[in-house]
């Protein structure tokens, strides 16, 4: 670096001031970010307080700054809201749930095969996620082995199916983003020296005990990462809501998507996705501050 | 839980004890005892299953045969925190998500023990860190880490103590500091140590007892003045200092003393000092013990004549002299610098001389190198 500035300065490019080069290098970052975010943005900002022109066709809208539109917006997809942020927790809980005993078993358990079963851990990315949400859809379908086998050991009812239900779009949710889960947990259980664990060990804490004391708060960084990475998309997510669920089960993906492109709606459709991202990232916030896991990198 | 106070205490005993991962044998058939409250060295050169060793000691590792006492108790197969005894890992292993403090209250919580807080602030001031407490290990020099790490073992007071190469990721000078200070320490707190390290300076300045570890096994054990000054085997008389090893053979012998012949000259060695079964032996002597001469002085004691200086080193309080014999073996001679020594140069023609009582014998199938080529310690 400093090599690379002096060259820089040397050849006259920069003489006033040092330190510049780092700017330089985040330049192309910045822009890209400012086209394809900023401006965007700040275009959805506009969207989402226009009203309708008088007397104008369907979709046309004039900047009127009617920040009512957000009151109006939430009031009518209140239950969505309080849907998709249920939906998104239980899908996280349960990928929590499903990806820390595999995680912790590939880091700590798989010997040879690591590679082997990482490589099924994202294995799925390889087909698109329609495909894979329809597949699912299959899977809990009439047709599938799920269903029947269910019914013969009489866990559910014989009239009872599994689509175009809550439960399958939180399995599906789950399912989708549980490698997202998977390999930050991974990626932190790896990361700890077993001798760490070793020395617990030693120190009189058996193996419950150096779970709870030693493995899993080292683990913390990828709880919170895998925890936020699946959390985040789940809580936008409206495929697996429109392919798995039902009328009563839609998202507020859902809602905004029908907005945009049935109802042509732009302006409560903008202001709901504003609102979803001021919600998401007041709760992260939350989150991160009181996971404290700040002190463990 | 185990309650390190008031388990077991005695000498620890391995009795045969083997480990073999797959069909490697890293620890061969060792038997051992260490008595309690002696500051024990295990000394080998890399790779001889020591950490094997004191992992099995620590129920970090199942032995594939044999087993392990603490006084009557045995704990072969009892999990590490059953046992009470605490580890010095290599690269200390702190808790990098715990404070000082936490990390050294770590196995008192485990244990239920009520003062934690007093017994924290007494070890972290024994190991002159109290101030530290609230950081985090990450926040430490190496030498205050590993301090912490001997500090979060010993506050347990286990029956015994492990530490694996605990000085070996220190610079040369704090070593040297944090050897007198784990001595005192040991002695302060009077618990038995069991000091891995392949350093054997370090060995011979700390242990009251060092085991010399070859290959799995145990070569000899005993003083570090026993092990200095009686080898039994090639490999101790190499590995620790230096030795000269010459081969001869056993022409006569009476009640107390052997005539060896070494290339054409005769030798004596004390029979208390030979390990030489046959009559094939190796004839050692320390460089340290050699007198050097001009071929015409009068000497007496053992003689070999015929050297020729061959190189000369001062090193301030002693010089050191390569000899090379008329057989084409090169002897080492170490002389003070009292002035009682000719000034020699290479070439000259010399003569070597000592008391006989410092020679050992060794048996005569041994390799006359073993144990001086293995990694000098860094
Ligand atoms: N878990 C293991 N699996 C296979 N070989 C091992 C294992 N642990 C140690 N060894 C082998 O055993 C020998 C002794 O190792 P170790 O006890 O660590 O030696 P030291 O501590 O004396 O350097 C080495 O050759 C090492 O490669
Ligand atoms: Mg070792």
């Amino acid at each position: 670096m400093a090599y690379l500035q002096s060259v820089v300065t040397r050849a006259g490019y920069f003489t006033s001031k040092k330190g510049r080069l780092p700017y330089l290098l985040l330049f192309p970052g910045m822009l890209w970010l400012f086209t394809f975010f900023v401006l965007p943005i700040i275009n959805l900002a506009g969207t989402s307080t226009q009203t309708p022109v008088a007397g104008g066709e369907t979709g046309q809208y004039v900047q009127t700054f009617r920040f009512a539109n957000y009151i109006d917006a939430f009031n009518q997809a209140r239950p969505q809201f309080a849907r998709s942020f249920l939906y998104a927790t239980l899908a996280t809980l349960l990928a929590l749930a499903i990806s820390y005993p595999l995680a912790y078993a590939i880091a700590f358990r798989s010997g040879r095969f690591k590679n082997i079963l990482l490589v099924l851990v994202v294995a799925p990315f390889f087909t698109s996620f329609l495909l894979r949400t329809v597949a699912w859809k299959q899977i809990l379908g009439e047709q599938g082995f799920v269903v029947p086998a269910l019914r013969s050991m009489h866990i559910i009812g014989q009239n009872t199916s599994l689509t175009a239900s809550a439960l399958a779009v939180v399995t599906g949710m789950t399912y989708n983003f549980l490698p997202f889960m998977t390999l930050p947990l991974y990626a932190s259980l790896e990361r700890i020296d077993p001798r760490t664990l070793e020395a617990s060990n030693d120190l009189y804490a058996n193996g419950i005990t150096t779970f709870r004391k030693v493995t899993f708060p080292l683990s913390m960084p990828g709880v919170v990462a895998g925890t936020l990475l699946t959390f985040i998309p789940a809580a936008g997510d409206y495929v697996n809501a429109a392919i798995l669920g039902n009328p009563n089960t839609t998202m507020i993906g859902n809602v905004i998507d029908s907005r945009f492109f049935n109802i042509v709606d732009y302006p409560t459709a903008a202001a709901l996705s504003f609102m979803l991202m001021a919600a998401i990232l007041i709760l992260v916030t939350i989150y991160i501050r009181r996971s404290g896991t700040d002190e463990l990198v | 839980m185990a309650d390190a106070s008031s388990s077991s205490h005695g000498d620890l005993k391995l009795t045969r004890v083997t480990k073999s991962f797959g069909d490697f044998t890293a620890v061969d058939d060792l038997t051992l005892t260490i008595p309690e409250g002696s500051f024990f060295a295990l000394l080998g050169p890399s790779g001889c299953g020591k950490t094997t060793t004191l992992r099995m000691i620590a129920g970090l590792e199942e032995p594939t045969v044999g087993s392990i006492y603490i006084g009557e108790t045995d704990i072969t197969t009892k999990k590490p925190y059953q046992r009470p005894v605490n580890t010095v890992f290599q690269n200390y292993a702190l808790f990098p998500h715990l404070s000082i403090y936490e990390n050294v209250a770590f196995g008192l919580r485990r244990r239920g023990v009520k003062d934690v807080k007093e017994q924290v602030e007494k070890v972290l001031k024994l190991v002159e860190l109290p101030h530290l407490a609230e950081r985090k290990p990450t926040q430490l020099s190496g030498g205050q880490q590993q301090r912490i790490a001997l500090a979060r073992a010993i506050v347990n007071r286990p029956a015994l103590l492990l530490l694996d190469e605990p000085l070996g990721a220190l610079d040369l000078k704090l070593r040297r500091q944090m050897q007198i200070e784990l001595k005192w320490i040991q002695t302060e707190v009077g618990l038995t140590f069991v000091h891995v390290t392949h350093d054997q300076e370090e060995a011979m300045t700390m242990a009251d007892t060092i085991a010399v570890m070859n290959e799995g096994r145990i070569e000899q054990m005993g003083s570090p003045a026993e092990l200095y000054e009686s080898p039994e085997t090639a490999f101790v008389a190499n590995f620790l200092g230096q030795s000269n090893l010459i081969r001869g053979e056993v022409v006569s012998s009476d009640s107390d003393q052997s005539v060896v012949e070494v290339h054409g000259q005769k030798v004596a060695v004390l029979k208390s000092r030979n390990r030489a079964t046959g009559k094939s032996i190796l004839v050692g002597i320390r460089p340290e013990k050699i007198r050097i001469s001009l071929p015409d002085d009068p000497r007496n004691g053992n003689v070999l004549t015929g050297g020729i200086v061959s190189d000369v080193s001062f090193v301030g309080v002693s010089t050191q002299y390569v000899v090379e014999m008329p057989w084409k073996q090169d002897l080492m001679v170490f002389e003070q610098n009292d002035g009682g020594t000719p000034t020699l140069r290479p070439g000259d023609p010399v003569s070597l001389s000592w008391n006989p009582p410092f020679t050992f014998g060794l048996d005569g199938s041994e390799d006359v190198n073993a144990g001086s080529e293995v990694d000098e310690p860094a």
